[in-house]
């Protein structure tokens, strides 16, 4: 059996503690992710699933619970080194893709280097390849503004791996797409999985999305309701 | 030194992207600093140009005033300032000849310290005036001088000569031209000149006098300030030398009214001032209605001193209200861009981007804000300085330590009131901040 990336044990998240409208999201989720794996965590909007991904990226914390990420104690870390967590551990992908606006896309490949203190030069090289290997060798200076919304998510995708992280998180990748470019950017996906070996963590909606990937988390009401294989893996 | 190299391109790349708001926002440090610098220009200028001017009259010498005695004590330093330029036009009470200064004083004064005075320099006042001739005019202040006995090596004749011995005894009526007024009235021929018999208008009065030479631009300081009006107003007017005896003619007097004592390089000239003051405190101690007071060159220009730090103080404290207001504008302009950006800055802390710096990007960007307004205004702060200055016919001297003063206080500026907002930014929570529309 493969390394253990992602380790959540028993955790809990309530929001508005201590006020009347005291809510708890989370209901004690407890899951693992193995190294190499490309692992989809599904449920409808309500059911926690962004909460669920919020801890797992590192920018919120657990009311209660345990989570260890490739070796790291999360819970434990304290803010300064949540952002290395994130800078170094996690790459994220989302919806809206999240590109710096007015900066080019080998610039926004470079951001989370630059916060990792990567030399300039090294930086640029590394960019270079990334765009490269999601397609996006042509564009290095366009401006997100010139590129569509498929160009901007690969750009995304380059941007997440440039740390070579523990793992992508993806935040529903292509609901903003058409089929067709969403169809690319899964595709870009698996690549990425079976050529590079990247842990990936899939967070949709989708069923249909998630049967492409090799488990399928189901969270209902916050709790985890069902773990099965992809029917398409 | 990589993030900062980063955070200032992106400062600047923010500012080129709302071109228009970042200049509206540096308007208020612009105007901040260019006042400031403007004002400080022409006053180290000033300050300067009549330290020299001072200086060239001979730093140990000692001016003697009469003057009214004052019920008000606190206006002594300010009517003596004012004696200096503008004692003959005194509305105040005139003396009578009995309260001026007289010869036999001053020889008194001199065997009283034969060892520290050198010589006295005496000039009388005639007053605004007017010469002509052949029709054409030229606008003089007529002063009688006593200079020939030990000054006239200062004096720079272009034509003809100076008072002799004769002229000066007899009080003859012979005047000294200034070249400018020679161009006035004759073409600059300074030959043509000399010997012209030329009218003088002055209180309403004609006289007339033939023309003993002309002096040179430049060097007509006579030892009592007198050229100080011209050069504060800027006028065309210019000096016309007669001889002392000749002027007390015309002013009907016999004694002084003010005068300069000129005293040996090794005497101390506070000491003799406190010493001549004395001297003439005995002398007047019956008289209510005159004194004479003491000044030395080192005390004109701590008065000078004193004026110009007084207007440039205030015009700072402007200045630096100015500024307050522009860094309030900047701040308010930093929240607006932070609450734009927040997107930006939710995806740079998922991106793992550390609270510090975040904060570091918004402080940088608002002391980039302040700097480039910082330049502005000292560019533009030069300009009119130097512009002022002369207007006003003083040497130009641009200040660089206010240059460098200013260009630290609006970098401080920038931290100041870049903190908060910077700050804010930083502690933004990632998720809300990701998730902002």
């Amino acid at each position: 059996m493969s390394k253990t990336i992602i380790q959540l044990r028993d955790i809990v998240k309530r929001f508005y503690i201590g006020t009347p409208n005291e809510l708890e999201v989370l209901h004690g989720i407890s899951l693992d992710v193995h190294e190499g794996e490309f692992v989809s965590i599904v449920g409808q909007s309500g059911s926690g699933k962004s909460t669920l991904m919020n801890i797992i990226g590192a920018l919120d914390r657990p009311t209660e619970g345990e989570y260890t990420l490739d070796d790291v104690d999360v819970i434990a870390a304290k803010d300064a080194e949540l952002s290395k967590i994130r800078n170094k551990k996690i790459g994220f992908v989302f919806q809206t893709y999240n590109l710096i606006s007015k900066t080019n896309a080998i610039r926004n490949v470079e951001m989370p280097m630059l916060y990792a203190g990567i030399p300039m030069k090294q930086r640029n090289e590394r960019a270079k390849e990334l765009l490269e290997l999601v397609g996006m060798g042509d564009r290095m200076r366009h401006l997100p503004e010139e590129l569509s919304g498929g160009q901007k998510q690969r750009v995304a995708i380059a941007r997440a791996m440039a740390n070579e992280p523990s793992i992508i998180l993806a935040d529903e990748p292509t609901g903003a797409l058409d089929s067709a470019t969403g169809r690319m950017v899964m595709d870009l996906f698996h690549k990425l999985h079976q050529e590079e070996g990247k842990t990936i963590v899939l967070i949709t909606h989708s069923n249909e999305l998630a049967e492409e990937t090799e488990r399928i988390i189901t969270i209902r009401d916050g709790e985890v309701i069902g773990e099965r294989e992809g029917a398409k893996a | 030194m990589m993030m900062l190299y980063e955070n200032i391109r992106l400062a600047l790349f923010s500012l080129k992207a709302n071109k228009m708001r970042s200049l509206l926002t540096m308007l208020g440090i612009i105007i901040g600093i260019a006042s400031v610098i403007a004002i400080m220009t022409v006053g180290d200028s000033v300050t300067q140009t009549v330290t020299e001017s001072m200086s060239s009259l001979g730093a140990n010498n000692i001016q003697l005033m009469l003057e009214p005695v004052k019920d008000e004590e606190d206006e002594e330093s300010e009517s003596s300032m004012m004696g200096m330029s503008f004692s003959t036009d005194d509305d105040g009470e005139e003396p009578e000849d009995s309260d001026l200064i007289t010869a036999d004083m001053l020889s008194q004064l001199k065997d009283a310290y034969p060892e520290d005075i050198k010589a006295f320099s005496i000039s009388e006042s005639v007053g605004q005036g007017e010469v002509q001739y052949q029709g054409n005019t030229s606008k003089v202040s007529v002063s009688g001088t006593t200079l020939g006995s030990f000054l006239a090596d200062d004096i720079n004749m272009l034509e003809g000569r100076y008072f002799s011995e004769q002229d000066l005894q007899s009080g003859a009526m012979v005047a000294l031209l200034s070249e400018d007024a020679l161009e006035d009235m004759f073409d600059g021929d300074a030959k043509a000149a000399v010997g012209s018999e030329v009218t003088l208008a002055v209180n309403d009065k004609y006289y007339s006098f033939v023309i003993g030479g002309v002096y040179k631009a430049g060097d007509e300081d006579d030892a009592s300030g007198g050229n100080m009006m011209s050069f504060m107003m800027g006028s065309d007017t210019t000096n016309l030398y007669i001889p002392l005896k000749t002027a007390q003619k015309i002013n009907h007097t016999s004694g002084y009214k003010q005068l300069t004592v000129v005293i040996n390089e090794s005497s101390d000239p506070e000491i003799l001032k406190a010493q001549i003051e004395g001297f003439f405190a005995n002398i007047y101690r019956n008289n209510h209605s005159f004194k004479v007071t003491a000044t030395t060159y080192a005390s004109i220009v701590s008065i000078m001193e004193t004026i110009m730090g007084t207007v440039t103080s205030a015009i700072a404290l402007i200045g630096g209200i100015a500024l307050v207001v522009g860094g309030i504008g900047v701040m308010n302009i930093m929240l607006v861009s932070i609450t734009e950006r927040t997107r930006e800055i939710g995806t740079r802390k998922a991106l793992g981007a550390p609270n510090s710096s975040i904060r570091a990007q918004f402080i940088i960007e608002s002391i980039v804000i302040c700097i480039i307004g910082g330049i502005i205004g000292i560019a533009l702060g030069c300009l009119a300085g130097i512009a002022l200055a002369n207007h006003v016919g003083a040497d130009v001297t641009p200040s660089l330590k206010s240059i460098l003063i200013s260009l630290g206080f609006s970098m401080a500026i920038g931290v100041f009131f870049g903190y908060y907002p910077a700050n804010k930014a930083a502690k933004l929570n990632p998720i809300d901040a990701l998730r902002y529309e």
